[in-house]
């Protein structure tokens, strides 16, 4: 990609970070944490992988994106929001009792959400059902994933996993959030996923592991994926969880907290001048 | 009564899916490592490429299932009811009865009849557990003719359908031209004394009893309650103004089922008598489809010793 296409998109992905912070403090709840972390596959996924259009959310030939790690809906519906799915103004209406931004995704209620999620390892099972009907029907959308390293004690993913590749799903992508953290702490005290990779390739992945906040490797990654063929795909993302608001990067504590007024203050001031930086390159 | 032609529903599913496979391309057939006893073996030979076995993996099936319904296909997921509604719940509650996604579960080996693998295979809490899932439609047939007539119905449905059929060959009563409908039961007998509501294997033991019990002096009305949810509530409602008292029949526990339903409908709407018939809060066990229903009540004799004690006669 060309530099300014990059910069656009890190703009993009630091309006998705100050749309996750607007969403979980309007909602006085939520998870930010595994938001954050993803904010550059968020963005690179719904500006520039995916087949889709903001105006036609049903349209039939679109790429699939199921967020099997339901919990992250403030990354989703911020990115979607961005891309022009619905209003930004929306997002801090986040899980109110009159709003439709569910506090885990609603395909019923949010446009551009393909796939209601929120219960862990169910998401990456419904998207490898949606591969298996476009192979079957022979048709060329591709499928989005994206998991919680945590997600990964699921043993439903694994039976998703095992089908995937069985049913050689190489219209199939699924990403793995390798923030290393969850509700009770580090995952790999927690119940260790480890070694991730190595997990996957057993399970018949072809399988690229890469820093999930830089937009080359990730370029870099679906690209890869796109030309792989017989088998399913899986980019494993080094992530910070919190990435760009400093008191939450790498704190376990803000898997599933909102910040209150005075952070919400901070962490927008820091966002805001990221974002005046990256604007100014 | 002549020897009656007998068919387990099981059966009557794949046989059903395959004449449907043939009208429409959009229907395709999930099953866990069991199509040989789920019967929908006979779909795959037929049409192998619209056949996806999931393995032992209920859980993920069901979710595959749901996928496939948001790409346009009309996904039947086929196991023994006590992994498609038991093990699989929480997949099918979530990812199928949330967001009301277009899939068919196809539950076979449902109740005691299962006979011999005993009580873990033994689903007797299906109804209970689908009923809690807003918008979920549950069909129970009676017999051969209303199992295929009930696949096609529920083809035509646009939201998920659980289907319950039963291991044992059963008499098939109605005739080929009956018109089976989602959501009415069926009046198999009138009758002024007691109505007797009944589904699945239970149904036919209904009819008999219903004549037992007219040679007995006792005027019963046999009603077939296929569809579970959503209920039939003015047929249970006019049989119970009818009639004045109401048994309930069904290869179920009797908490959750079909006695259930009918009693949340009386008690709010029409308050009468209801004596349930069906498992009663117990686990089965190993035996003969036969034995097992005789021991546990599920008979057309049961219902006769039931109805006459409910008469006072």
């Amino acid at each position: 990609m060309t530099s300014s296409e990059k910069k656009q998109l890190q703009i993009t992905a630091c309006k998705v970070r100050m749309g996750v912070i607007e969403s979980t403090h309007g909602a006085k709840a939520g998870h930010p944490g595994g938001s954050l972390s993803a904010a550059e596959i968020f963005t690179y996924l719904y500006f520039k992988e995916m087949n889709i259009d903001p105006a036609n959310p049903k349209w039939d030939g679109r790429d699939r994106f199921v967020l099997s790690k339901g919990h992250t809906a403030p990354g989703l519906y911020s990115a979607l929001a961005q891309r022009g799915f619905f209003p930004v103004e929306d997002l801090p209406t986040l899980r109110h009792i009159d709003s439709y931004l569910q506090g885990h995704p609603n395909m019923t209620m949010v446009p551009g959400v393909d796939m209601s999620t929120g219960s862990l390892g169910q998401g990456i099972s419904v998207a490898v059902g949606m591969a298996m009907a476009f192979k079957h029907t022979g048709k060329s959308n591709r499928v989005y994933s994206l998991l919680g390293d945590g997600e990964l004690e699921e043993g439903q993913v694994w039976e998703a996993c095992m089908a995937a590749a069985h049913y050689k799903l190489d219209n199939l992508c699924i990403v793995v959030d390798n923030n290393g953290l969850q509700i009770d702490g580090s995952v790999a005290d927690v119940m260790s996923p480890y070694p991730i990779v190595g997990k996957l390739e057993a399970f018949g992945f072809e399988v690229l592991q890469i820093d999930a906040h830089d937009f080359d490797a990730i370029e870099e990654a679906f690209n890869q994926a796109k030309k792989t063929e017989g088998k399913p795909f899986a980019i494993v993302i080094k992530s910070v969880k919190g990435k760009g608001v400093s008191y939450m990067e790498n704190e376990a504590g803000w898997h599933g907290k909102a910040p209150n007024d005075a952070e919400y203050e901070q962490a927008m001031n820091e966002l805001k001048s990221q974002l005046a930086e990256l604007e100014a390159m | 009564m002549a020897e009656m032609k007998k068919i387990a529903t099981r059966d009557s599913y794949g046989n059903a899916l395959i004449e449907l496979g043939k009208e429409h391309d959009n229907l395709v057939v999930l099953d866990a490592d069991l199509a040989a006893a789920t019967k929908t073996g006979a779909f795959k030979k037929v049409f192998p490429e619209r056949h996806f076995d999931c393995g032992i993996a209920e859980a993920n099936m069901m979710c595959i299932a749901a996928g496939m319904s948001t790409a346009g296909l009309v996904p039947f997921a086929s196991s023994f009811a006590m992994f498609a509604a038991g093990r699989a719940f929480e997949q099918v509650r979530n990812s199928i009865g949330y967001p009301h996604l277009n899939v068919k579960i196809g539950a076979t080996h449902g109740g005691i009849s299962v006979g011999e693998d005993g009580a873990s295979h033994q689903c007797c809490e299906d109804f209970a557990l689908m009923r809690s899932i807003p918008g979920m439609t549950i069909i129970c047939p009676a017999d051969d003719v209303e199992a295929r007539a009930a696949v096609k119905a529920a083809y035509e449905i646009d939201g998920p359908v659980y289907l319950r059929f039963g291991r044992l060959a059963i008499p098939v009563f109605h005739n080929e031209d009956f018109d089976f409908q989602v959501g009415k039961g069926e009046i198999l007998k009138d009758g002024t004394d007691v109505a007797i509501i009944a589904n699945g294997l239970l149904t036919y033991e209904a009819i008999k009893a219903g004549e037992e019990l007219e040679a007995a002096g006792i005027n019963a009305m046999v009603i077939n309650m296929a569809t579970i949810k959503p209920l039939d509530e003015e047929l249970v409602v006019e049989a119970a103004k009818k009639c004045g008292k109401v048994i309930t029949c069904e290869e179920h526990s009797i908490i959750g089922g079909l006695g259930e339903a009918v009693c949340s409908v009386l008690s709010e709407k029409l308050p009468t008598p209801v004596r349930r018939i069906g498992v009663n809060d117990e686990f089965g066990h190993s035996g003969p489809a036969a034995a097992l229903l005789q021991q546990f009540g599920l008979t057309s004799d049961h219902i006769v010793e039931v109805a006459k004690d409910f008469c006072g006669k």
